[in-house]
């Protein structure tokens, strides 16, 4: 550019307006990038979801929102919309209030009229809920049902938290939430690696009690192994099976040579504690059992892989490694 | 008794058809009767309208009628598939599980689950549970069977034997299912009509009108044969054939019931003595009034089960036995005081 001119002649003034309103377009940029970090106020509607079989609904107000699965239930809780749930599943342990909302049922049988009953503008569920004819009776009703992708990846907690935050119109409080929970995990992995370095890893097996009869074991593909691999413990069960779970008897048990049992809290009470767990066979003659080192936790803190994800680690490598108890 | 025949029928339809308005009309989810009615009428083409919204509609035709129907379908199947087998085995403690059908369908239903079995879609297990269930009985059936002759006796025991099979396999399925697959097979087993359809109603249909048509027209014949096999032969009964068409229309009526809402006990079992004890035992009236009341019995157990713990709801096995039972045992008690019972 030389003289007062452009080269095609454009006059200066016209010139130095484009260049003020181009300064004016990359502040105001800047401005809208600082707001757009800002976790919206409340839920800005409407959104799509994925819904049944794939379809796109569209969800018009998130002022009533009931879920289907306990993970979920928590996720919208992180995002600080627990207040506008209205029903949750049998499985939703946590927090201690949502445990406390109009109870739906389990997950895997649940009632359509009931659940329309508390009138929803929203449900949300994993590809878990069921079963399927109730679920395609919500999608007949009209009201919007979103049906998330089920995932037992170390991405799952990050991937819930934004699919919910996407659908119940807080996109930015998600990916907020979500980039935390990220940094908190690598943070929580950095720290497991540290507390084990230099020593033996305990020899780990997640066990899934339902009364005195049933005992599952985590597998490879099970939630638990997420957990217990970012610990820095080793599962056992994943030598056991590379399934999700499966039933062990006393002497698969013992040839695992657990050194610590993971449990979850209703597990343990079915069972009637840590005194009736001694009492199953093969228990006491594992070395977990022989020295009392079984580690109980909430349900959906060590199956759900949900937003609490980093403490669970956190408290399961203190356990593995500090001898702290739960 | 049979002064009190007309009185009791017309009786029992009248709590059937009010059950079932009931069932409609009731529900976790509240509707205006109104617009129950304007939803209903203009479905049928009647058009008297109302002010429902979408959300109504849905309810009302694709989740309460639906299992309303189905509630009556499957009730009506196990009282006269209960009727029909006790006339037959001349034993009145006998019902559908007795002939294995219960206990086969159970296992169809359990590794239908267990193998994630999905080739008939969203009624692969009710297939599987029905198939089983037919197979179970006419195991039940070859194996009595001797020389062109079937004892009731080994009949009895064959079946005892059967289910005691199908109790293992259930067991052994349920021993490699995975948590989820697990609480599917426990919740079978309580047996539930929440997942009645349109879809599932069309499935069971026909077996169950099989039953409710082809089962009454026995009924001089049940009563001939609940006098003894040999008096029924001599009475020109031929009681070899008559068995096996019951049996199988029974097992395919009860079949089809248990194939679409899990176990459910005490209705196949119960309901017969209910009108026994109401019309007396002649068959011609307790067999198609055993439809009527397995019928009713199930639409009211099926309504506590939707509404006492909504928006879940209970169990309808379990519910089944836990108001039946009481109720029964108060009948037996008035029985025996007045005409001294069964002996």
């Amino acid at each position: 550019m030389t003289g007062s001119t452009t080269r095609r002649g454009v006059p200066v003034h016209a010139a130095l307006l484009g260049l003020l309103l181009a300064g004016a377009l990359l502040v105001a940029g800047v401005f809208a990038g600082q707001a757009s970090a800002k976790p919206e106020r409340a839920p800005v509607m409407p959104t799509t979801g994925q819904g049944l079989d794939g379809d796109r609904v569209k969800i018009r107000s998130a002022r009533r929102i009931v879920s289907l699965n306990g993970d979920l239930t928590e996720v919208i809780y992180a995002l600080g919309l627990g207040s506008r749930v209205v029903g949750a599943d049998t499985s939703t342990t946590f927090p201690r209030a949502a445990a406390k909302k109009q109870n739906i049922g389990y997950q895997r049988r649940l009632s359509a009229e009931g659940i329309l009953s508390l009138k929803p503008t929203v449900i949300i569920g994993s590809t878990l809920a069921g079963p399927k004819r109730v679920l395609e009776q919500l999608d007949k009703s009209g009201v919007p049902l979103v049906v998330l992708p089920e995932d037992d990846t170390i991405k799952a907690p990050a991937n819930k938290i934004r699919n919910v935050a996407r659908v119940l119109g807080v996109r930015k409080r998600g990916e907020i939430l979500a980039r935390k929970m990220e940094r908190q995990l690598r943070v929580q992995s950095r720290n497991a690696a540290r507390l084990a370095k230099g020593k033996d890893r305990p020899r780990v097996a997640f066990l899934y009690l339902r009364g005195p009869r049933v005992q599952l074991i985590g597998g490879r593909a099970s939630r638990s192994n997420t957990v217990i691999r970012y610990a820095r413990g080793v599962d056992v069960g994943a030598t056991v099976t590379n399934r999700s779970s499966v039933p062990v008897t006393a002497e698969a048990l013992i040839a695992a040579q657990p050194e610590v049992l993971v449990v979850t809290d209703t597990g343990l009470r079915s069972v009637g504690g840590m005194a009736g767990l001694l009492r199953i066979p093969g228990i006491a003659q594992t070395p977990a059992g022989r020295d009392r080192r079984v580690l109980a936790y909430d349900d959906q803190l060590v199956l759900g892989l949900g937003p609490r994800l980093p403490s669970a680690i956190r408290k399961l490598t203190l356990g593995l490694y500090r001898g702290n108890r739960v | 008794m049979g002064i009190r025949g007309p009185s009791v029928t017309v009786t029992l339809v009248a709590l059937l058809v009010a059950s079932f308005l009931a069932s409609i009309a009731i529900g976790a989810y509240a509707i205006p009767v109104w617009d129950v009615v304007g939803v209903l009428s203009d479905r049928i083409g009647l058009g008297v309208g109302g002010t429902y919204d979408q959300i109504d509609e849905a309810v009302i035709w694709d989740v309460r009628l639906p299992r309303a129907v189905l509630a009556a379908l499957v009730g009506a199947s196990l009282g006269i598939a209960g009727a029909a087998l006790q006339a037959i085995f001349r034993n009145p403690l006998a019902d559908p599980s007795l002939i294995g059908v219960t206990g086969g369908a159970a296992v169809g239903a359990t590794f239908a689950i267990v193998t994630g079995f999905t080739y008939f879609g969203l009624l692969s297990v009710p297939v599987a549970a029905a198939l089983a269930g037919l197979v179970a009985t006419l195991a039940v059936y070859a194996f009595a069977r001797r020389a062109g002759r079937t004892e009731v006796v080994t009949l009895i025991l064959t079946g005892l034997a059967v289910n005691a099979v199908a109790t293992a396999a259930v067991g052994m399925a349920t021993y490699v299912a995975s948590p989820e697959e697990l609480q599917d097979i426990v919740f079978w087993t309580l047996g539930s009509l929440g997942g009645a359809s349109w879809e599932t109603v069309r499935a069971c249909l026909p077996f169950v009108i099989l039953g409710i048509v082809v089962i009454p027209l026995f009924g001089r014949t049940l009563d001939l044969m609940v006098l003894g096999e040999r008096e029924a032969g001599h009475l020109g009964v031929r009681t070899e054939q008559v068995r096996l068409v019951l049996i199988v229309v029974c097992a395919v009526t009860a079949g089809a019931g248990v194939a679409v809402a899990g176990i459910i006990g005490f209705v196949g079992l119960i309901v017969p003595h209910i009108i026994r004890l109401l019309v007396g035992p002649g068959n011609r009236l307790v067999v198609p009034l055993s439809a009527v009341g397995g019928a009713t019995l199930l639409l009211l157990a099926d309504l506590a089960a939707r509404t006492v713990a909504a928006p879940a709801e209970l169990p309808l096995g379990v519910l089944t036995a836990a108001l039946g039972g009481p109720f029964f045992l108060f009948l037996v008690h008035r029985t025996r005081g007045a005409h001294g019972g069964w002996g």
